[in-house]
């Protein structure tokens, strides 16, 4: 215990403190030194804990990685940006941590519709400050974990996005978060606002350049009554970054949220993505992990239903090669005022070698009588059936299993509507595993 | 086109098939009938090459070639068909992909180029007319959620677009309605060819009627007990599996 106590981000945190936003506001502050508080009694989550208990991230601990520096931005290549880039959205680019004005691409967002940097929104100034004052670390607190507290302290930058009332948006936000920097850490908060009636798709990208770095971000959402957020989490991290994501979602009455969570990258990655869920709300997640040569994949996933009549459904799939491990931990919670409350949890996982290894764990805590709850969970190999099947149509052995082994994964990419948003996502699944006899022009 | 000799099959320590022996020439059409568990199945999955049969002895030769030796896509490619009993349901791949897939690797194994996008979709979708399909079943995925029938007229469909040499239809009209039998009936037989043989499992007469074939064989307890003309299925109709059964030689 002792030697966490001591955690060695804890003594680099006084010279970082006076340069991390939000200094002139004493609720936010407060907010800061208790997560600091909590932070340095404990470190980093310990696999003793519960649901840490399958990803040990010691390594970051070990590693100790630096806050870069604002001015450390600095180049990006071109050619490599425009690669991340969504054709035909509002594009938000964070690099190291700090959102980039030169490389963001906000033109004619429509009247009344805020994406601007955390930082600038976190300025007495500002009347965003009295919006956040009441969001930020209302969706989750600093009590969740010890890496929410440590993005809590830590925070320096992020995007503070909002869409008023009755405010549909015709072309989907990308927050392009990028770390270019060897040992960096970009440690980012983001608070995503749908009021009302509106309707909005945002899209998290999380990508670098092949260096070892951590990302740590926390993302609350906040979709108001009769609102639809479409949030879909793009993690394709350098193969050698340690990567945590949370995102927490507050949904009112009659709102709609839909989350795609695409975990393909990262040497170890965790990303944990809660909702609460109001009366006749719904919500719909959907997650798809790959996971090759030594990478350790963990998502661990929240619906609670505290009011009656909400609707939840969930699908996660899981695709390991090699010595890869993926861990799938996913509760849902229904409160004793939670009636008719209509859930349904599903995991699959798809092992493709003898040393991969898929965890998982569905759990339902269920309070309320009148309900209809379901889960079930999966894990196995390809059906020797179908590729007998499959040659006997012709089609040889490694083809079959190839089609087969993409026919899984795609299921969940076929679920994006957007475009151009899809064609990046197949093309990330095509690059992870063999591809012959997948041709992606018949699909 | 096809020689059987002597052919028997284990599964495990079990032997299913005790001894076959068939000869089955180009243009012909066969008809294999038999009480449940006789090995029709067995066979024909043997032809095709599944795994988990052990062959214990005896020989199968396909157009002078060791059958038994090839892997299954290799067999499919040279021209084997099997319309399976049970077809398999393959989520996530559809069945115009799968078509594409199979098309190309029979016609990449016999040298030809790929086939040309506007020809394949103007091939499938004559051939899904012909069996009476509705073409939204293309694009769907492979047997998922498909009626009992429409799986075997599914099957007819992949035979009709690939055009194999030996068609080996497993049951195929089990579980048809009677217009269905007649379409898929129809689909057999324009088809049929001086080129090409059918093996028509079958327990029923009523596919006979449409589809009349040249020999029945009688497969009971993993032999052939029985061989005959059309006739002989009239008469296993009427009389039974025991008339032919208490024939096995003893
Ligand atoms: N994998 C297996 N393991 C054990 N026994 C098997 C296996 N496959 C087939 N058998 C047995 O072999 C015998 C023949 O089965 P087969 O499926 O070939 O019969 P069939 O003639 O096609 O019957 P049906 O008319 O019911 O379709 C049966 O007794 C069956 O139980
Ligand atoms: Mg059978």
């Amino acid at each position: 215990m002792s030697a966490v106590a001591t955690s060695r981000y804890v003594a680099e945190y006084g010279a970082l403190a006076p340069t991390l936003p939000g200094q002139s506001l004493p609720w936010l502050q407060q907010l800061r030194r208790d997560a600091l508080t909590k932070f340095s009694a404990n470190g980093f989550p310990s696999p003793r804990e519960e649901e840490w208990r399958y990803t040990n991230v010691s390594a970051i601990e070990k590693r100790l990685f630096t806050p870069a520096l604002k001015q450390s931005s600095g180049q990006v290549d071109a050619d490599w940006l425009k690669a991340q880039q969504l054709d035909d959205a509002w594009s938000v680019v964070l690099v190291n941590g700090h959102f980039s004005t030169e490389y963001s691409q906000l033109d004619s967002l429509p009247d009344g519709v805020t994406v601007i940097s955390m930082a600038d929104a976190l300025v007495e100034t500002q009347d965003f400050a009295t919006l956040l004052e009441t969001h930020l670390g209302h969706a989750v607190n600093n009590a969740e974990h010890n890496l929410v507290a440590f993005n809590t302290a830590w925070f320096s930058d992020g995007v503070f996005v909002h869409v008023p009332a009755k405010q549909v948006l015709t072309k989907p936000i990308q927050l392009l978060h990028i770390v270019t920097e060897a040992d960096a850490m970009a440690t980012t908060r983001n608070v995503i606002m749908v009021d009302e009636l509106a309707e909005a798709q945002v899209i998290e990208t999380f990508v670098g350049l092949d260096n070892a770095y951590l990302t740590a971000a926390v993302t609350e959402v906040f979709v108001g009554q009769n609102a639809h957020l479409t949030l879909t989490k793009m993690q394709i991290e350098s193969e050698k970054a340690y990567h945590f994501g949370g995102t927490y979602a507050k949904q009112s009455k009659d709102a709609r949220f839909t989350h795609h969570n695409f975990a393909f990258g990262g040497l170890l990655a965790r990303c944990d993505i809660h909702t609460d869920l109001d009366q006749a709300s719904e919500c719909e997640l959907n997650g798809l992990y790959l996971g090759v040569k030594r990478q350790h994949i963990d998502n661990h996933t929240r619906i609670n239903h505290l009011k009656p009549h909400a609707i939840s459904r969930e699908m996660y799939k899981g695709v390991l090669d090699d010595r890869a491990k993926g861990v799938f931990q996913g509760r849902v919670i229904v409160a004793e005022d939670a009636q008719k409350t209509d859930s349904q949890m599903n995991n699959r996982n798809l092992l493709l070698s003898d040393d991969a290894e898929a965890d998982t764990k569905p759990q339902l805590e269920i309070y309320a009588d009148d309900v209809k709850c379901g889960h079930g969970v999966t894990v196995g190999q390809l059906d020797e059936k179908s590729i007998f099947y499959l040659q006997s149509r012709s089609v040889d052995e490694e083809t079959a299993r190839n089609m087969l082994t993409f026919a899984f994964a795609n299921e969940m990419v076929d679920k994006i509507k957007i475009k151009s948003l899809h064609d990046k996502v197949l093309e990330q699944v095509l690059a992870r595993f063999p591809q012959e006899g997948v041709e992606k022009d018949w699909l | 086109m096809l020689s059987i000799k002597d052919l028997t099959v284990n599964v495990g320590d079990k032997q299913i098939l005790k001894g076959i022996n068939l000869e089955i020439k180009a243009g012909e059409i066969h008809a294999i009938m038999g009480p449940n568990g006789s090995g029709k199945s067995t066979l024909s999955h043997v032809l095709s090459g599944k795994a988990g049969y052990d062959v214990t002895g005896g020989s199968v030769m396909y157009q002078g070639k060791n059958l038994l030796d090839m892997m299954p896509e290799i067999r499919a490619r040279e021209g084997v068909f099997l319309a399976f009993q049970y077809p398999v349901e393959i989520p996530g791949v559809s069945n115009i992909y799968l078509l594409k897939a199979a098309l190309n690797a029979i016609r990449k194994y016999h040298g030809l180029s790929e086939v040309d996008a506007m020809d394949f979709l103007t091939l499938v979708k004559h051939k899904v007319k012909l069996l009476e399909m509705d073409e939204k079943f293309l694009y769907r995925a492979v047997n998922e959620g498909f009626s009992g029938g429409e799986k075997k007229r599914n099957e007819i469909l992949q035979m009709a677009i690939l055009e194999p040499k030996l068609c080996i239809l497993d049951e195929t009209d089990s579980g048809l309605d009677i217009d269905a039998l007649k379409v898929v009936a129809e689909g057999v037989n324009s088809l049929r060819s001086n080129d090409r043989a059918f093996v028509m499992i079958t327990h029923y007469q009523r596919l006979l009627d449409y589809i009349k074939p040249d020999f029945v064989h009688v497969l009971a307890h993993g032999q052939i007990v029985k061989s005959g003309g059309a006739e002989l299925a009239l008469e296993l109709e009427e009389k039974g599996y025991s008339w032919v059964e208490n024939q096995v030689v003893a």
